[in-house]
């Protein structure tokens, strides 16, 4: 089989032992095969970004920023904001990924964070003009994996979530309208405006069987991948099936409906964490706890 | 009395002789270590000196690729500083610039020293910072953070390499600068030191500094790292009992 993700190399027995505990209907880590790992959201722990997250997924480990800043818009769309999904995944994550420019699992993974913000229309972009026609708000959203066992995908789009949800517009001042001209205050702000929540599930397949939210070594023996994002209203919102083999037509209806059926579970999650946890400074109490080694 | 320095309109030395986080000139920012903090990576930890917070991880020693750059004496030492985006004010192209190559460089040398490469021949030991969070005193916290990282990974060093920035505003030597000093500030002087040995394997300047400052900055410089070593040891001490408790309860596993 092709595959576009590098993989490591798994021996035949480990390959071997986690298939036929999936035969029994385990896995090796003990969940459900519809079970995500433990979900940890730490809101807004990098000060010089208007908005950013801490994710970590089990083990998979992400932090998103959001940086805004004023550009000029897109000729067909004068009076809308910009926003630009970008993922680093550097070699800090995983003994697989190489320094350069980002790989093309990276480059899908931020296409796919990418679709599903813009399907789901989860910011209202025209809430984030500055000069109609002239200047508009730019958000760069930057997704890194710091640890990979597994599902970035969903990782680094609870981490864009996040980081938006707690992200905020500075104030500006129009001095020349003429000369596009603006003051940038950014003691004042307003939450950026948004007015949706998407979720996404990754699945995988492996011989048979359906699994939520792999591991790396899952992954590593899957033959095929599939990531279902429903939005608020509960419509299936992006879609995308990656790495070599097929599905059949009842794994992808099977799929649907967990995600359909998950989908306010995952959202009341992240929305209870981001409501409950401290921001800034406080933040990395949980960040230096949620590693092997506590402060 | 303390004379006072304002640039820029930020108040570095205020009447009372405190900078303009309130310290004073010899002390440290609120200094933090965790060491083992990533699963995938051989070894890792995570240094946050007040706003700066830098995250290492080591692989090796392990296969070099491609094969021509294996040394037939020692193990390659590759060392990759990068920030992240949004760590700085105006978003960083993730492209590494000229800054990031070249700080690569000196923390590669700098660790180079306390490393028994020559026990690993034709392997590659590699070592990856990422700047999460930059408000000065960066490429000091990523060495602080590497060197533990390296502990974590098992791989064998002479000692610890500890660092510290050290520098001036006008007549008064300053330990630990933030970003603020660093810009406006007279003088910033980067050291790493394997405290074991003695041996001095970082050392850059920039700014100007008179002849007696420069040796008060040195001792200034020594005193910290001893501080900060000591702290590097605590940290990775507690790593280890976490281990030791882990085997206890889990039997083993």
């Amino acid at each position: 089989m092709i595959s576009e993700v590098k993989r490591e190399i798994i021996s035949r027995i480990e390959k071997e032992i986690i298939i036929n505990q999936l035969a029994q209907g385990k896995r090796s880590d003990n969940r459900g095969f519809f079970d995500f790992r433990k979900i940890n959201i730490v809101p807004a722990p990098i000060e010089k970004a208007e908005g950013s997250a801490f994710v970590s997924l089990g083990n998979t480990k992400v932090l998103v920023g959001v940086k805004v800043s004023p550009a000029h818009p897109f000729p067909d769309t004068p009076n809308q904001g910009i926003f630009v999904v970008n993922a680093e995944f550097p070699p800090i994550a995983s003994p697989m990924f190489e320094l350069g420019p980002p790989s093309e699992y990276a480059v899908e993974v931020a296409r796919i964070v990418d679709r599903v913000i813009r399907s789901a229309e989860m910011i209202k972009l025209e809430e984030l003009a500055i000069i109609p026609g002239e200047l508009v708000w730019m958000l760069n959203i930057d997704i890194y994996a710091l640890d990979d066992d597994g599902n970035l995908i969903d990782a680094a789009m609870i981490g864009a979530l996040a980081a938006l949800s707690v992200g905020y517009i500075p104030k500006v001042e129009i001095i020349d309208e003429d000369k596009n001209k603006i003051e940038i205050i950014r003691e004042e702000k307003r939450p950026i405006p948004l007015q949706d929540m998407p979720v996404t599930f990754t699945f995988a397949k492996v011989k048979n069987f359906l699994i939520l939210d792999p591991t790396h070594i899952e992954e590593n023996i899957m033959d095929g991948r599939l990531t279902i994002a429903i939005n608020m209203r509960g419509e299936i919102c992006a879609v995308q099936k990656g790495e070599g083999g097929g599905f059949k037509l009842e794994d992808i209806q099977l799929a649907k409906d967990i995600a359909l059926r998950k989908s306010d579970e995952i959202r009341n999650i992240i929305l209870e964490q981001l409501a409950k946890k401290p921001r800034g400074e406080e933040s990395w109490n949980e960040i230096r706890g949620l590693g092997n080694g506590e402060d | 009395m303390f004379l006072v320095v304002i640039k820029n309109g930020i108040t570095l030395l205020d009447e009372k002789g405190l900078r303009n986080d309130g310290r004073r000139w010899n002390e440290l920012r609120p200094l933090k270590m965790s060491v083992g903090v990533l699963k995938r990576a051989d070894g890792s930890a995570v240094v946050e000196s007040g706003k700066t917070k830098v995250l290492a991880a080591v692989y090796g020693p392990r296969e070099i690729h491609p094969k021509h750059l294996a040394l037939p004496d020692k193990a390659l030492l590759k060392v990759a500083y990068r920030m992240a985006s949004f760590s700085v004010e105006e978003r960083k192209k993730p492209q590494p610039s000229r800054r990031e190559i070249e700080l690569s460089k000196v923390i590669k040398e700098a660790l180079e020293p306390a490393i028994l490469v020559e026990k690993f021949p034709r392997t590659v030991i590699e070592i990856y910072v990422l700047v999460l969070q930059a408000d000065g005193g960066t490429r000091v916290a990523s060495i602080n953070a590497a060197s533990l990282a390296l502990a974590d990974a098992g791989i064998p060093m002479k000692g610890l390499v500890t660092a510290i920035a050290v520098g001036r505003i006008g007549n008064q030597v300053i330990v630990d600068l933030n970003d603020a000093e660093d810009k406006y500030g007279d003088a910033d002087m980067p050291i790493a030191v394997i405290p074991i040995t003695g041996e001095i394997t970082l050392f850059q300047m920039d700014g100007t500094m008179p002849p007696d400052l420069f040796d008060k900055c040195l001792d200034a410089a020594m005193e910290a790292i001893h501080k900060i070593h000591e702290m590097q040891r605590e940290a990775l001490r507690r790593r280890y009992l976490k281990i030791k408790e882990e085997l206890i309860k889990g039997g083993g596993k």
